[in-house]
């Protein structure tokens, strides 16, 4: 088995399969219908590729998706902190998204070249998903940061915490050198520029400063999480772990 | 001169509603330009909006099980059953809409327990069995239900409820194949599916109202072709159509008094407990106020996000407008 390769599906599928798990988390209880209908569309689309990464770890690993997703211990999930964070109030889950989002859309479009099949039709199909998905989230970045003096304050207020968990993004080592070198993974430094381009032209809109350079949290990738994993996995894995080996 | 205006009048309506009648008797729809008596008008707001507020008070039972679902597979399916019946509110409010009566009002008047919904929903969801039980019995009965509503004689009503029936019949399919699957499980699944069907089943008999003894409204909105079948009716369709898929299944329905009548062609059935039925209905259900408080904050924590989209529209408008 190629075990950077397996390393780096799991990065990319743990992302959005607890990013999924977040933004379930809304459904029910929206600020409007239309908008509780919009964060399960994003959902529904993220966990539609969570489902595709999981498969295609367990395929490397003769494991069963469902094992992938639900059977592994907190410190062998790989996600970056930023999407485990709890979902707090509107601006933080919009904000948290459009983070996110900005990453992963020129993230997919690099993917897209990828010599791995899985991985680049992967890329083809949620390249599409996240135009749409970077759209709706920096349209509600610049609405509440344009908004009302509470929207904007709550906005900020989510921003000073959320910030450092935006660096870990780019967090780069060895599983990606060996796997940029064969032409399978996206090189981060591409993408970075991107990145930072989209944030300042949405927060200018927003009328949002970009934080001063500060420390960034890392430890997601290699399997060192906040305390907000416990709980979501605790929920998520509860009838997996309560029923094993069962069908469902 | 006066009481001759007034008496034209009078003899106008009196037309119009002999009119009115005669195009429902034909089975010509309604459309919200025609004209139709205020009490009609009235009837189509409180049955459209209850059904609108069931849609999306019903959102919330199944979505306690979205963070724990068993299987990718099944949380993705039951994110975007959530998710229709999201859209299936929206949709019902935009009918109300049709009528003249304003989402944001309609929506008031069941955070203050003014309007009503779906009593069902005030039930919990304990075991995962129990999004199943909803899928199989409660989409079951609604099906039903809303199956007689597609000839209704309100043209935005029949047509939403056209829409409404496909995907319905697909979460019915869905929540008892999810039934199914545990009801040849191991014994412990086996199990929680019996005990979501013992929980949900006199629930589900209640969801067509009382007894068209004890039913007020159904004569005249049976007139108006609003109602097409009798609650007791549409009761004992669901009843004989259930029985067999669960003795598919293997589960066994929890009614002693449960007997085919040959003479009557129907299932026989026990005695419904009424009394429960109208204390969930006043709101002693054990889940009433959790339900209508996650409704109400949901809208309380939203507002400032209204808000700020509305000010940010209003900015851009004067933006364009200065330019």
């Amino acid at each position: 088995m190629n075990k950077e390769l397996y390393e780096y599906v799991l990065r990319m599928g743990d992302d959005s399969l607890i990013l999924g798990q977040r933004l379930g988390e809304w459904c029910g209880h929206g600020p409007i219908l239309e908008e509780d209908i919009a964060l399960t569309n994003v959902a529904l689309d993220i966990l539609g590729q969570a489902r595709i990464l999981m498969d295609y770890a367990g395929k490397l690993t003769n494991k069963k998706e469902d094992e992938v997703a639900f059977l592994r211990e907190e410190w062998d999930y790989k996600n970056v902190l930023l999407v485990e964070q709890p979902n707090g109030d509107f601006a933080k889950t919009i904000l948290r998204q459009f983070f996110f989002d900005a990453f992963r859309l020129p993230f997919f479009k690099e993917l897209q070249n990828s010599k791995d099949e899985t991985l680049s039709g992967l890329a083809l199909k949620a390249v599409k998903e996240t135009t749409y998905h970077l759209q709706h989230s920096s349209n509600w970045v610049i609405r509440l940061g344009d908004g009302t003096d509470e929207s904007h304050q709550r906005l900020k207020t989510a921003l000073e915490e959320l910030w450092m968990f935006t660096g870990e993004l780019f967090y780069a080592d060895e599983v990606d050198t060996k796997l940029v070198n064969e032409g399978i993974a996206v090189d981060l430094n591409k993408i970075k520029p991107i990145w930072d381009a989209k944030v300042s032209e949405v927060f200018a809109q927003a009328k949002l400063q970009i934080p001063e350079e500060s420390w960034m949290q890392k430890g997601g990738r290699k399997g060192k999480h906040t305390e907000h994993l416990g709980f979501l996995l605790s929920e998520m894995q509860y009838m997996q772990r309560a029923y094993p080996g069962c069908e469902w | 001169m006066f009481n001759f205006v007034a008496m034209q009048v009078e003899n106008d309506v009196k037309q119009m509603e002999e009119q009115f009648q005669a195009k429902i008797d034909a089975d010509i729809r309604i459309e919200p330009r025609d004209w139709m008596p205020e009490k009609y008008r009235k009837t189509l707001i409180r049955q459209m909006s209850q059904h609108a507020h069931s849609e999306v008070v019903g959102m919330l039972p199944e979505a306690n099980w979205i963070t724990r679902a068993p299987s990718l597979r099944r949380k993705v399916a039951l994110l975007a059953k959530v998710q229709d019946e999201a859209g299936h509110g929206l949709y019902l409010y935009s009918a109300c809409e049709t009528l003249g009566a304003d989402r944001e009002e309609t929506i008031d008047d069941l955070h203050s327990g003014k309007a009503k919904y779906s009593s069902i929903f005030n039930y919990p969801t304990i075991t995962w069995a129990d999004i199943g039980a909803i899928g199989w019995l409660v989409d079951g009965a609604a099906i039903v239900n809303q199956v007689a509503l597609q000839k209704t004689s309100y043209g935005p009503y029949a047509r939403a409820m056209v829409k409404i029936c496909k995907e319905e019949s697909f979460h019915q399919r869905q929540g008892y194949e999810i039934i199914t699957v545990l009801a040849n499980g191991t014994p412990a699944q086996k199990a929680m599916a019996q005990d979501a069907l013992n929980r949900w089943w006199w629930p589900s008999l209640m969801m067509f109202g009382p007894t068209d003894a004890d039913s007020p409204n159904t004569q005249q909105s049976m007139a108006w072709r609003i109602k097409r079948h009798t609650n007791d009716e549409l009761r004992q369709m669901f009843i004989d159509a259930t029985v067999k898929q669960a003795e598919v299944a293997g589960l066994t329905i929890p009614d002693k008094d449960l007997k085919w009548n040959e003479e009557r062609g129907h299932y026989d059935f026990g005695e419904i407990d009424w009394e429960e039925f109208y204390n969930v209905i006043k709101g002693n259900g054990p889940c009433n106020k959790q339900r209508i408080e996650a409704r109400r904050k949901a809208k309380e924590e939203g507002m400032w996000v209204r808000e700020a989209a509305m000010a940010y529209a209003e900015k851009q408008k004067s933006k364009v407008k200065a330019a």
